[in-house]
């Protein structure tokens, strides 16, 4: 049974993808027959090279994907390097409600925080602007794609600041530090030189990750980029979304180009690390113990602080607006607090909030199984797999929504699925096991195998070793993996419009079609619970073990 | 040039357990002393104390001085305090040259003049022509070797050695340790030696030092 769990893991992805794929290719060629298009031709792409806003939606969401990518991973470089040490660990748990909150609650939290008549804008007026109407500025929506990427940072540079930690674990990290301090490099230097070239290597397909995700999401895209022209991947899930189905075709050749603008993106991103590398090799043995790294970084960690700053008050923000009574321009904070929004919403929240636990709970666990059946079968047959499998664990990450939902729609359709909670599970199952099985993989394998040993010593066979000792030892990671999985779910914007059929929805989904011009208080409501359902998982994971075992010392 | 290493009523304390008691050393250039202790005894504190990296959970007292510089008050890089611990830390992104350049001073200017201090430095080692080797290709002895001369050309005023021996087996542990040694006396550097094995003690054939709590 259980080896074959990686094959099953392997079906359950690439041949959905490859299928999806494909079904989003043929339509880019013209072939669709379902609605008329019987012979493969180049009128899709003529179509979309025709819309006027073409050149200007595909250098937006460059600029994007690109900016928020290397923003992201210069900011997460600053705080590593200035912070490695004990207060690192510290600065994650303050991480954990960004971590855990949906893409999209950010970013709607970050528009509240940043539009003309947001809460920025409200601190400064009118006592030093002048302002007792919102400024005709735009801070959100803005043409080059500035708040589309700041909203990216928010979440991201907490990512990988997270990435970079679990890659520190495995290295010297204060040894080595220590060594290149004695010989003259001062404390950030040390890092960059010593460390980060170590680091590197175990977070570049986290980086392509967020590369392929900058590029391409459309949630972001719709609450903080602009929207005529929007960026590549809005335009192909608004053609998508169009009435008129003939407009299938040129949105199969938007979806197919965003492939292709993330295939060439992480080409040029993989070219630049090789410069990077060239250099910093001149750079590091050069000898040089003092250079201009000391104040970009702290300028970097600075800049970091505030995103962690912003990134949480745009959380903060969410719930202010969801008590609010009564909250004039440019006043600071409302003028009343009341739950009549909580009240008010309550029935149309209880259906959304259950859909978005059920969905979660159950691609979680399902993943979190999956997960731990692949790793079992790893440590029974002794085999560790090698880089390539990492990459087959990525390939959902990496390539575009987008570019193959529609086409695994249309297989949904015609086995009859679409729109129901089971291929909506299987379509977040795809998104939550790349997360679920990467947090839980660094726990499992390092687990002292010596442990098993002595209970099979004992007498137990492989089973009760797994329930008996390897589970109990190993529930927090397992906790863990299961809210992490919860948060990638409840995250999920596109698969869910897309398996949905737009039938189905969740906090999230509602929330991102809500926040174009609906009530704040009810936008910051909705927004809220979609962040506040993962965090409680996190809660639990993190908490759970501990009071389970208050009695076991060695377990805490 | 060379100077001698002085410990003056050096204390370390953690809460209200004293890890190091009160301690006065002098350790001449070229001279090898031997702290010896049982493992967790504090001796490894008492190194990270004179390089400068002590934890702040541990309390301190007393001065570190290099001839008449007091050099306590000074961070870590400037110090020039060599260091050398069990594990060779050789950076697996570099090779066995440029893990040599990393140590070596910027004020040796130029491609040739740089690398022509690097082969020299593997030359000493026994490593000639290995610059552009991969330190992972390298048997353990020969990476012992490489950590010490990076640590050389980074040329340190003193030297501390955290237990440097204990990874190699006990032939190549003699050959390491009279290696150590005898540069550490060319060099006239004040050593100062951690071990809890009464071999590499006398193997150093210099004073001993015990501490005990």
């Amino acid at each position: 049974m259980l080896r074959f769990a990686p094959a099953l893991a392997l079906a359950l992805f690439l041949a959905p993808i490859a299928a999806g794929l494909l079904g989003t290719l043929l339509p880019a060629l013209g072939y669709l027959p379902a609605i008329g298009g019987e012979r493969l031709s180049l009128q899709p792409w003529r179509d979309l090279l025709a819309y006027p806003g073409f050149a200007a939606s595909l250098r937006l969401s460059l600029t994007i994907g690109l900016a928020a990518t290397a923003l992201s991973l210069a900011l997460a470089i600053a705080l590593c390097a200035t912070l490695s040490g004990t207060r690192l660990p510290r600065l994650q748990r303050l991480f954990t409600p960004v971590l855990a909150a949906p893409h999209a609650a950010l970013a709607i939290g970050f528009a509240f925080l940043v539009a003309p008549s947001g809460w920025l804008a409200r601190l400064v007026s009118p006592w030093l602007t002048g302002w007792t109407l919102p400024p005709p500025i735009a801070t959100v929506h803005d043409p080059w794609g500035v708040a589309a990427i700041l909203g990216l940072t928010l979440k991201e540079v907490p990512y990988l600041v997270l990435m970079i930690g679990a890659a520190m674990n495995q290295l010297p990290v204060q040894p080595s530090l220590s060594l290149a301090r004695s010989m003259g490099y001062g404390r950030i230097a040390a890092w960059l030189k010593a460390i980060l070239p170590q680091v590197y290597p175990q977070i570049r397909l986290p980086v392509y990750a967020v590369l392929a995700f900058s590029l391409s999401s459309v949630e972001i895209g719709l609450v903080l980029a602009p929207g005529s022209p929007p960026p590549l991947a809005v335009l192909a899930a608004r053609w998508f979304a169009d009435y008129d189905l003939q407009q299938y075709f040129p949105a199969a050749a938007a979806a197919i180009l965003q492939l292709l603008l993330v295939v060439l993106a992480i080409a040029l991103w993989h070219l630049a690390e090789r410069v990077a590398a060239f250099f910093g090799r001149i750079w590091i043995t050069y000898g040089r113990r003092r250079g201009v790294e000391t104040p970009m970084l702290l300028t970097g960690l600075a800049l970091a602080a505030i995103v962690v700053v912003l990134a949480l008050a745009s959380l903060l923000l969410l719930g202010l607006w969801s008590f609010a009574a009564d909250w004039r321009y440019p006043d600071a904070l409302p003028a009343d607090w009341t739950l009549a929004t909580w009240q008010g919403q309550a029935t149309s929240l209880q259906p959304l909030a259950s859909t978005t636990l059920l969905v979660g709970l159950v691609a979680a666990c399902l993943a979190v199984a999956l997960a731990l059946a692949c790793l079992e079968n790893e440590q029974r047959r002794r085999r560790r797999p090698g880089a390539g499998a990492l990459w087959v664990i990525y390939v959902p990450l990496l390539v575009p929504q987008i570019a193959f939902l529609f086409g695994s729609q249309v297989a949904l359709v015609r086995g009859g699925f679409d729109g129901t909670l089971g291929a909506v599970i299987w379509a977040h199952l795809l998104f939550v096991f790349p997360y679920v099985f990467l947090s839980l993989a660094d726990p499992w394998r390092s687990f002292d195998p010596r442990y098993a040993r002595t209970a099979a010593a004992l007498g137990a066979g492989p089973l009760a070793v797994f329930w008996r000792v390897k589970l109990p030892r190993l529930l927090k990671p397992v906790l863990v993996a299961l809210a992490v999985g919860f948060g990638a779910s409840a995250g999920q914007y596109l698969p869910t419009l897309f398996a949905g059929a737009g039938r189905i929805a969740t906090l999230t989904t509602e929330a991102v079609t809500l926040s174009s011009g609906g009530d704040r208080r009810v936008v910051g409501l909705y927004t809220l619970l979609a962040a506040f359902l993962p965090w409680l998982f996190y809660g639990a994971a993190i908490t759970l073990p501990a009071l389970l075992f208050r009695r076991r010392k060695g377990l805490q | 040039m060379s100077a001698a290493l002085l410990l003056s009523a050096v204390e370390i304390r953690l809460g209200q357990t004293v890890l190091v008691p009160r301690l006065d050393l002098e350790v001449a250039p070229g001279e090898i002393v031997t702290v010896m202790g049982a493992s967790g005894a504090g001796k490894s504190t008492l190194l990270a104390f004179i390089a400068g990296f002590l934890d702040p959970a541990f309390s301190a007292q007393g001065r570190v001085l290099l001839g008449d510089d007091d050099i306590s008050p000074l961070p870590a890089e400037q110090r020039r305090v060599g260091l050398l611990f069990q594990d060779d830390l050789l950076f697996p992104h570099l090779s066995v040259g440029e893990n040599l350049a990393f140590g070596l001073g910027a004020a040796v200017r130029g491609r040739t003049a740089r690398q022509a201090r690097i082969e020299a430095a593997l030359d000493q080692a026994g490593l000639a022509g290995m610059a552009a080797r991969d330190p992972g290709t390298l048997s353990g002895g020969q990476r012992a070797r490489v950590a010490l001369m990076r640590t050389l050309l980074a040329e340190p005023r003193a030297l501390l050695l955290d237990e440097p021996f204990n990874r190699l087996d006990a032939a190549l542990r003699r050959d390491f340790a009279a290696f150590v040694f005898d540069h550490a006396r060319a060099q006239s550097l004040p050593t100062l030696l951690v071990t809890h094995d009464i071999a590499d003690a006398e193997a150093s054939r210099g004073r001993i030092i015990r501490i005990v709590e």
